[in-house]
């Protein structure tokens, strides 16, 4: 690993309680600065649980429980000092299926600096608008049309729409959920390339079904079963020459 | 980058104190609901509780023949005994219990304004039943009259000057005594229940209104639940989506909402004027009620059949059973709780209804037990709705008390729906 | 025979079809001869065939027996009327007195004069024969379809398929019975307007600003019906309604839809929706003896000289007991809308950081703002319809103010004014009732067509 990169968050001994049901066993796991880190393993293996544990979504469903501790910067987020508004605020998430809300593209990418108080001006935040549509590589194609309904763009513009949503909040870490699931293979490559352009100014975690994906956009990778985490390094190493005869096993299609 | 850098000011304070202003909107609001529902129901109950009590006297009364019959032709003429001077026994006697002399006609006049002119036929069926009884001396208990009921109860201010008060204070006096010796007391007002309209409060009664409502909501069942249910049964299972069945959707939904009084009006010419019922019967009410009701059973109706499985539907027809068969003897029976309670909520409904009444007749002063639907009747939110009218004090307290038996039989409907949902709601 | 007798007697008679053609289609089965349908089949279409037909002959008969009597009174009372025997205000109470008498065919009444009483008993016989035939007929076409309906029950017919036919349309017919109520309230409303226009010009009363129906103008010889005071009094207390529903509704669903525990909500939605299950009498008696007093004294308490400025009857009583009673119209179904926005927006939302209050006034609410607004709409109609309330609450005199403190009145205080009192049905004073109706009618259909094509898009939106 090279030595220069710094840890952007970290997780330490996650657990995560649904009621009575126990999703995450103990998860310790660092986030680098500036990588893209993929979450991989079989379905309700609990990598989405861990991803919705770094920005505290899970707290907003009911009955969900969490112990241990996050860091982000060397900052406890399940501290009580620490304020989860402005925690989202630097954590930004993008969901699995496009999720834009019934407003126009201008308003769907305002609305996080808006709300934020982010932009002192019409204009700077017409700036800030066009700068993340930019950045989410959806400015070119819909220019001209930036008043018209989010909802009326394809799947994958819809995506990019969220991405540039959440860019807009100038987060460090953005968190994906299975971003490409709902999308056709050409959307899915736009987005892949969109996060590879996205790393050098972002923090990236992506859940992932795909092993080709998390091998195409990842730096490092995380391996999750039944709850814990198996086996975590960079990408190459991990898809190459596996610790673990399961992340073996997953990753050339024998489970999950 | 430095840790300084990273804090953005995103008005963290101010929006949680916008967050906290409107969460507690929220909360105020629900409140000001709760609030609303209770003084309410409140005003109703403390006001009406009191009419289900009337005030009474019991008292020794004597038959005098002397006043009854003063010619003695009786034997002769049975008639006598019907239009005899009844009020005047009663008089007497309380005259008797007052130590009031029977020369003194000021004062007699203010014992006779003691109790309720209902008294007097009470004690005339009395006697015209049994003429044996007449001679001897009989314990009554028999109504007092409205103003003495008021005052009895508290209701009214008694520190208004004498000549403003319905009742003087000599009466006032004669109260106090007639309490203490237990001849002045509350009853529980069966007569409530039992009699029809009059002009004097304490004679008057929910009767014909209980027995019209009755009448009404027997109706409305009888015609809108097979209404309902098939046309339910047609749309949800038979018909397709077509022009028709649209035009037939849109009707119902629009029917739902149209203005309660519309219905009277259509009532009025239609099955008054154009089909010939009698005006102010139950059966024109019953009609006009049950049009207003069987778009909500309709609408009930299909979301319980919707809520039976289409694997009981491809069973019995993988069976054989034909289509028909399918729906009515084994999709229907599925369905029947949630029917049930759609009729029950829509019958609640139904029973409030004032409006439409009004304009068939149905505010009319009716003295006689309707024995048909098709005599003139009136219902009870209709008898609240003349009680509010009249002007009498006493009016106030029984209108209340109407609407107590209204909500009352509301909520007893009302329950028993929800216990049918409860109860089926888990089956399938 | 009385109605009802009959109605009894035919379905009697249909219960013995059904008993005997079952027994008959049981008797051929137990020889040995295969039927077509099931024997409870063949009974329910002999029971069919004694029941329909003769009923239906029945209540059209009735019809147009009433019709006849009806046209009949109305040749003779105008005859009299144009003779001049008649005092004008007498024709009334004589229609409806020799109706009673031809429909019971007995006279209550002394003082109808030699002339009339023959006229009466005369029509009486012929009405009584009408009837006889009507009765026997019904009767006879009940038999008829016993009897045929035995003598068919063969193994060939295909009862199963006849009985079922039968049920598909009645149930047809029941489900057309909602176009029929729309047709009859459109028709029934439509030809009195006209008659109404006959005597009073559309101008007058859509534009008129005074209602004074009972004394003749200069200018008309009807007094006066303008619509304009109490469509201003309808609109100005719905107003007042919607102004204190509006904001407590939305809130409270939005409470219960956002913030309250499913507990919580189970216990708050009904409690709420009580107040929707209380007859709108009970809200109008609260309004009469509660709430006006208690405005009325209130505000002789503020005013410093004593002077009550608010009337216990004012647009301000009724529009906020009525406001109470429409909380849980807009509550219930705004409850419903909001939890109907996909939880994936509010994610979004928080995962971009915005607190509660923030993902509820900008994504849930402007996701919602369309079924939001068709129940609002589908409340202010109910509010414009409302009649007991503002009978009770609002007054009965016709002004144009702009006061809320003042007593006005509305399209629906007027049609039940017009119709409760003891008025001839074809004057124009009770005609208007009916041109109100229309108004009220139109105006509440269109705010009900229009929210429910929204509610109706919106469903589809989000499925």
């Amino acid at each position: 690993m090279n030595p220069e990169l710094s840890i952007k968050m970290r997780g330490l001994d996650v657990k995560v309680f649904y009621d009575s049901n126990q999703a995450l066993h103990g998860i310790t796991l660092s986030i680098l600065e500036n990588n893209v880190t993929a979450l991989i393993g079989p379905s309700g293996c609990g990598k989405s649980t861990f991803l919705r544990c770094l920005n505290r979504m899970n707290d907003t469903i009911e009955g969900a429980r969490v112990t241990g501790h996050v860091f982000l910067d060397e900052e406890d987020i399940y501290d009580s000092s620490l304020d989860v508004v402005e925690l989202r605020s630097r954590v930004g998430m993008v969901f699995q299926k496009p999720n834009p809300f019934p407003k126009s593209i201008y308003e769907n990418v305002a609305y996080g600096p808006r709300i934020h108080g982010l932009a002192r001006s019409r204009l700077e935040l017409d700036e800030i608008v066009e700068k993340s549509l930019l950045k989410a590589g959806l400015f070119n194609e819909i220019k001209d049309r930036l008043h018209d309904a989010g909802t009326g763009l394809s799947g994958g513009q819809q995506q990019r729409l969220c991405i540039a949503r959440a860019i807009a909040v100038s987060p460090e870490v953005i968190l994906m959920d299975e971003p490409c699931s709902a999308l056709d293979p050409i959307a899915t490559a736009r987005i892949e390339e969109l996060i590879d352009d996205l790393r050098k100014n972002y923090t990236i975690v992506i859940v992932t079904h795909s092993m080709q994906q998390a091998a195409r956009v990842s730096q490092f990778t995380a391996m999750f079963h039944l709850g814990t985490l198996i086996e975590f390094g960079a990408t190459e190493t991990i898809f190459t020459s596996p610790k673990e005869q399961r992340t073996q096993d997953y990753i050339t299609g024998r489970f999950g | 980058m430095s840790k300084l850098l990273k804090h953005r000011d995103i008005r963290l304070k101010q929006r949680y104190r916008a967050e906290a202003f409107f969460r507690s909107c929220g909360l105020f609001a629900i409140s000001l609901g709760v609030f609303f529902l209770l003084v309410l129901l409140y005003s109703v109950f403390s006001q009406g509780v009191s009419a289900f009590w009337q005030t009474s006297l019991t008292l020794s009364v004597k038959l005098d023949a002397k006043i009854i019959d003063p010619e003695g032709r009786r034997a002769n003429d049975p008639q006598i005994i019907c239009i005899a001077d009844y009020p005047r026994l009663l008089r007497n006697a309380l005259a008797e219990e007052l130590g009031v002399s029977l020369d003194d006609l000021v004062s007699l006049r203010e014992v006779s304004r003691m109790f309720s002119f209902g008294a007097g036929s009470q004690l005339r069926d009395l006697v015209v039943k049994n003429p044996q009884l007449i001679g001897t001396s009989q314990k009554l208990t028999f109504l007092a009259a409205s103003h003495v009921d008021s005052v009895f109860k508290g209701q009214v201010n008694l520190s208004v000057s004498e000549t403003k008060r319905k009742l003087s204070n000599k009466q006032l006096e004669w109260m106090k005594k007639l309490a203490y010796e237990g001849i002045l007391h509350k009853t529980f007002n069966f007569g409530f229940f039992i009699f029809s309209a009059s002009s004097r409060p304490e004679m008057s009664g929910l009767g014909v209104a209980l027995i019209g409502s009755f009448y009404m909501m027997f109706i409305v069942l009888l015609c809108s639940l097979p209404i309902g249910v098939a046309a339910a049964v047609y749309l949800e299972e038979y018909a397709g989506r077509n022009r028709f069945t649209d035009l037939i959707e849109v009707n119902i939904n629009n029917l739902a909402a149209v203005p309660s009084i519309i219905f009277g009006l259509l009532g009025l010419v239609v099955f008054i004027h154009f089909l010939g019922l009698p005006r102010s019967s139950s059966l024109v009410g019953g009609l006009v009620l049950t049009l207003m009701t069987f778009p909500t059973i309709i609408i009930a109706t299909r979301s319980a059949l919707r809520a039976v499985s289409p694997s009981i539907r491809l069973a019995a027809l993988g069976l054989g059973a034909s289509k028909t068969q399918t729906v009515f003897q084994h999709v229907i029976p599925l369905a029947i709780p949630g029917i049930l309670t759609g009729t029950i909520l829509g019958l609640a409904h139904a029973l409030g209804e004032t409006a439409p009444l009004l304009l068939i007749g149905m505010v009319a002063f009716v003295a006689n037990y309707p024995v048909s639907p098709m005599d003139p009747a009136t219902a009870v939110p209709v008898q609240i709705y003349m009680w509010a009218n009249e002007a009498e004090r006493a009016f106030v307290e029984r209108t209340f008390c109407a609407i107590i038996v209204l909500l009352m039989f509301l909520a007893l409907m009302n329950i028993a729906a929800v216990l049918l949902r409860n109860r089926f709601e888990r089956r399938f | 025979m009385s109605a009802s007798g009959m109605i009894l007697f035919v379905f009697a008679l249909g219960g013995l079809g059904l008993f005997l053609s079952r027994a008959r289609a049981l008797a051929f089965e137990s020889c040995g001869s295969r039927m077509h349908s099931r024997p409870f089949y063949y009974g329910l279409w002999t029971f069919f065939l004694v029941v329909f037909p003769s009923l239906l002959f029945f209540l059209l008969w009735h019809i147009g027996t009433n019709l006849y009597i009806e046209h009949q009174i109305f040749v003779r009372v105008s005859r009299m009327e144009m003779s001049g025997i008649l005092h004008e205000d007498r024709v009334l109470v004589l229609r409806d007195v020799l109706k009673s008498l031809l429909q019971k065919s007995m006279v209550l009444s002394r003082n109808i004069d030699h002339d009339l009483l023959s006229f009466v008993f005369d029509f009486a016989k012929k009405v009584k024969i009408l009837n006889v035939i009507g009765s026997l007929t019904t009767v006879f076409c009940a038999c008829f379809g016993l009897v045929y309906g035995l003598w068919d029950t063969r193994s060939q017919k295909r009862a199963r398929n006849k009985v079922e036919c039968v049920i598909i349309l009645s149930l047809i017919i029941a489900s057309a019975i909602a176009v029929l109520v729309t047709i009859g309230i459109l028709s029934s409303l439509f030809f009195q307007t006209v008659s109404f226009f006959r005597s009073v010009p559309l101008s007058h009363f859509f534009f008129g600003t005074v209602w004074d129906p009972r004394f003749p103008t200069t200018d008309s010889n009807v007094g006066q019906f303008g619509l304009v005071p109490l469509l201003a009094g309808t609109l100005y207390i719905a107003c007042v309604a919607m102004l204190f529903a509006v904001p407590v509704g939305i809130f409270s669903a939005v409470y219960m839809a956002e913030y309250a525990s499913p507990q919580l909500r189970s216990f708050i939605k009904p409690l709420l929706e009580i107040l929707a299950g209380i007859p709108t009498i009970v809200y109008g008696f609260f309004a009469l003896v509660s709430v006006g007093p208690f405005l009325r004294d209130l505000s002789s308490a503020f005013s410093g000289n004593g002077e009550a400025f608010i009337m216990a009857q004012s647009v301000l009583t009724a529009g906020i007991v009525m406001g109470i009673m429409l909380i849980p119209f807009i509550s219930s179904l705004s409850d419903d809308i909001i939890r109907a926005v996909p939880y994936s927006l509010r994610e979004g939302s928080f995962g971009l950081g915005a607190t509660q209050s923030e993902t509820i006034k900008r994504v849930v609410l402007s996701a919602a703002f369309p079924g939001i607004m068709a129940a609002v709409l589908l409340t202010a109609s109910r509010a414009i319809g409302e009649t007991m309330i503002v009978v009770m609450a609002a007054g009965v005199a016709a002004k144009l103010t702009i006061n809320p403190f003042d007593a006005m009145t509305t399209i629906t205080v007027k049609i039940v004014n017009q119709l409760t009192g003891d008025l001839e049905f074809n004057s124009p004073q009770t005609l208007v009732a009916f041109a109100l109706g229309m108004t009220l009618f139109v105006v509440t259909l269109l705010m009900n067509i229009f929210a429910l094509y929204i509610v109706r898009k919106y469903r589809e939106q989000y499925e």
